[in-house]
């Protein structure tokens, strides 16, 4: 019965988001203000409807209910429950169903906060939110059916991959989301904008805090993701450059470029149709993703299930969507422009440039991604581009963009002394060269690239803290007078100040841990050591022990430096039997210096259980914490940034005469 | 200008989605991976046989001079899925009349023997890869796999992963049948 609850509320939202495509947006080229209002009941009704869905699910999953095929391929009645809940949205229906769940929930978020929106405009957004709705409400319900029902039921379900049984994971794939689908409302209120003809400093005001909380979430989720694969994984790396990863950071670094181009557009009125362009091409990025993911197009260590029929109707999603706005964009976009010149030295070049680098990084990881297509299609070859492709082409986009994102806070608006800034930021220049000399004398050689990138994150963090000590005026006047201007600094600055700082604290522990990373594999019998990294590492042997749902080998290391003892490293291998998967649980000591990194690797095949020989993989990566310490600073800042008071009251009002609209130019 | 740089991005946009269509062929598989062995001579390699099982060792010679394609299996008694293909090579042999050869991968003589005792040998030759090197040589990525070799040698097929289930195992009838169509219809 409860399944069926869900199917039908889905199938009663899909009826609404039909009603809201059609009634707010007529309304509002009819000027019919019941008719725009409408907007806001239906995508309440929305959220509510497929909450119930979600719910209905969710319920099949607690209580395992085995009649329903999407928990007997998902779940097991053993297994824990907060990973009974997580099925929810560990298979394709399931994230499906999770997805338009947040999609709803960003329209009905829009309904009832943005008070402040004129009608028409709210009305337009809300319309476009429900096109994309309606697309994936009936995409679920004709091809992903998550209610489908089994007959007769299965005694029990057949697990979840054990790999997928972590907290981490749990929530991994609900905050990546929330950041995918986030920017959906932005490409709403873009293509509504673009609907209506205009853009102004108003409009990017409004659509600031949606953008920067989808942005949030998307950060902690891609960290969250990196986190998983180096703890859960033992794979001892954070980042692969794996395509699925790749989909996820391409919105995130064309959002990063959003943001920043906002705000020239919110203080300036300019960059207004490449705001508009770069608030489209975010969310085709974060909906390329879900295709790339849902398709099978390209191999992946995570794809869900493949089937090219459900490929099929995303990719003609994608056509209506992308397609559809981008053309909009290119009638559109040419009759919009204006807005405040600037000297090639100012705030705005700076943000210009940013953007730049920001999008020919995207472009980058874009094609990376997409090149093994582009050879099978053309040339029947299969190859696949790999980390040194995008480390080698990514990283020399990125440095120049550290560097400036120093200097940028300083310039000001319109026209700036680069000069002067120069002159202020000598100090922390010198202090960034004394660093990767310092760091030179301590380390055993390594590239210099990686010198050079510490300088640069010295350079990046020093000069954000400069900054924000300039404005405080912190040391120029008494410490209680600056406290006092610290506090009355808008929440936007301190938010930027923290984010800035954040990403140079995350690459620190990019270069840290892919320079300066030792890894040794050996093959041992009990009572051997390895040395690595200054560390004497005794192998004990490994026992056996039983889980609630595996069985696991345990292994014991003694961890040893210069002869005093550090700690015992207990890395497992699981095995459960009713998934028939073996999963690394690798032992780590995680210091704020760097983490010992223990795994074990299968028994050697030659008899390894008699002689009691393992293979183990030891590795000491430096730094690494400073890579999820920083994520957690940029989120900080974001999250700082979002509770400004000019987010939240002060609602700006349009100017009060209504321009005529804008005749397109030739 | 302004007008063509507006539609750029539907038009970057438009090849992009050419090309993804074109990737949702459902005869595509991204996962495959083309062998690089197909039409070439098989490699080099020479392994003893597997001590106490009575069949002889296997290396290049004895596949080089046949009046019929034979099957190159690569297994190991540590694999489990080969547990489950073994049943299939054994229905081939007996049903088929294939003639089977088999490369014993990173395994201890004596729990081959043991496994073999239990299920039975199939097997025509069995060559001992204690060390991998015949592995690498044929370039194998996981045990286990299967190949269709030509009566002179050269190399025609090649499966990843075990030919169980029925999909599988048409797939590899298929290639036989077309590969005893090219090289003799055999016993």
């Amino acid at each position: 019965m409860i399944p069926e609850i869900g199917q039908f509320a889905l199938a009663l939202a899909l009826a609404i988001a039909l009603v809201q495509s059609v009634l707010p947006i007529l309304g509002a080229s009819r000027g019919d203000l019941v008719w725009m209002r409408s907007a806001r009941a239906s995508a309440l009704a929305q959220l509510v409807f497929i909450g119930i869905a979600f719910a209905a699910l969710m319920r099949s999953f607690t209580v395992s209910d085995f009649t329903v095929r999407n928990v007997v391929e998902n779940s097991h009645s053993l297994k824990p429950m907060l990973f009974k809940i997580a099925g929810t949205w560990g298979s394709h229906e399931g994230s499906l169903l999770l997805w338009v769940l947040i999609l709803a929930a960003f329209g009905a978020g829009v309904a009832l906060l943005g008070t402040n929106i004129p009608d028409a405009l709210k009305a337009r957004t809300l319309s476009v939110q429900a096109w994309i709705s309606t697309g994936f409400l009936s995409f679920l319900l004709l091809t992903s059916n998550p209610f489908e029902r089994v007959f007769p039921p299965p005694p029990d379900g057949n697990d979840l991959n054990p790999l997928l049984q972590d907290v981490g994971l749990a929530m991994h794939p609900p905050l990546l989301y929330f950041g995918y689908v986030g920017f959906s409302i932005v490409f709403s209120f873009a293509v509504a904008a673009l609907i209506e003809g205009r853009v102004d400093a108003a409009w990017a005001r409004w659509v600031r805090p949606w953008t920067l909380a989808a942005w949030m979430s998307l950060t902690a989720g891609i960290a969250l993701g990196s986190w998983w694969a180096y703890y859960e994984l033992g794979w001892g790396g954070w980042w692969f450059w794996d395509p699925v990863e790749n989909v996820s950071f391409m919105p995130w670094l064309l959002g990063t470029a959003l943001l920043h181009s906002a705000i020239v557009t919110e203080k300036r009125d300019a960059f207004k149709s490449w705001t508009i362009l770069l608030a489209i091409l975010t969310f085709s990025l974060s909906l390329l993703g879900t295709f790339i993911v849902r398709s099978g197009l390209l191999t992946s260590v995570h794809a869900f299930a493949v089937d090219p029929e459900r490929g099929l109707y995303i990719l003609g999603l994608l056509g209506l969507s992308i397609g559809g706005s981008l053309t909009l964009y290119a009638w559109r976009a040419p009759s919009m422009e204006g807005g405040g010149l600037f000297a090639p030295i100012s705030r705005e070049g700076g943000l210009l440039i940013n953007n730049l680098l920001l999008v020919v990084a995207t472009g980058t990881v874009l094609v990376g991604t997409l090149y093994p297509l582009f050879t099978e299609a053309l040339a029947d070859q299969k190859i696949s581009v790999g980390p040194p492709f995008f480390n080698a082409s990514f990283i020399p986009i990125m440095l120049p963009l550290l560097m400036i994102m120093a200097v940028g806070p300083f310039l000001s608006w319109k026209r700036a002394d680069l000069k002067g800034v120069f002159q202020r930021l000598r100090f922390v220049a010198l202090l960034s060269g004394l660093a990767a000399l310092a760091v030179w004398y301590l380390t055993e050689g390594g590239p210099a690239l990686a010198y050079l990138s510490i300088a640069i994150a010295t350079w990046l963090l020093l000069a954000t803290l400069r900054e924000w000590a300039t404005r405080i005026r912190l040391f120029d006047v008494p410490f209680a007078q600056a406290f006092r201007r610290a506090r009355n600094l808008p929440r936007a600055a301190h938010g930027m100040t923290l984010a800035h700082a954040g990403l140079a604290v995350a690459v620190f522990g990019f270069v840290g841990s892919s320079a300066w990373k030792s890894e040794e594999i050996v093959f041992v019998q009990p009572g051997a050591e390895i040395a690595i990294a200054g560390f004497d590492v005794r192998f004990d042997g490994v026992e056996q022990l039983q889980g609630p749902n595996y069985t696991a080998d345990r292994g014991t290391l003694v961890v040893m430096r210069d002869g005093a003892f550090i700690t015992i490293l207990y890395p497992e291998r699981r095995s459960y039997p009713v998934a028939q998967s073996t999963t690394t649980e690798s032992a780590i000591r995680s210091t704020l210096a760097g983490d010992l990194y223990a795994s074990l690797a299968e028994p050697a095949a030659e008899g390894a259980a008699q002689s009691g020989a393992w293979t183990l993989r030891i590795l000491y990566e430096p730094l690494v914490n400073f890579i999820w310490i920083g994520s957690a600073l940029l989120v900080l800042g974001g999250g700082l940034s979002l509770s400004d008071r000019r987010l939240r009251v002060g609602a700006p009002r349009r100017s009060a005469t209504l321009k005529p609209q804008a005749t397109p130019a030739e | 200008m302004k007008r063509f740089l507006a539609a750029t991005p539907i038009l970057i946009a438009l090849v992009l989605g050419a090309f993804f269509l074109w990737g949702l062929n459902p005869e595509r598989d991204p996962n495959a991976i083309p062998s690089v062995l197909i039409s070439q001579p098989v490699p080099e390699f020479d392994l003893a046989a597997l001590d106490g099982v009575g069949v002889p060792g296997l290396s290049q010679a004895y596949l080089t001079d046949n009046p019929a394609p034979v099957v190159v299996n690569v297994f190991a008694s540590w694999c489990v899925p080969c547990r489950a293909e073994h049943a299939v090579l054994t229905q081939m042999v007996e049903r088929d009349g294939v003639r089977l050869m088999g490369i014993n991968y990173k395994d201890k003589p004596e729990d081959a023997r043991a496994w073999l005792e239990d299920l039975g040998n199939p097997y025509e030759r069995i060559g001992s890869d204690l060390n991998g090197r015949a592995g690498i040589e044929w370039g194998i990525s996981g045990v286990p796999e299967t190949f269709i070799v030509s009566g002179d040698g050269t190399v025609l097929y090649r499966y990843v992963g075990p030919v169980v289930g029925p999909d599988a195992e048409e797939k590899f009838a298929t290639a036989l049948t077309q590969a005893r169509a090219i090289n003799g219809a055999g016993t």
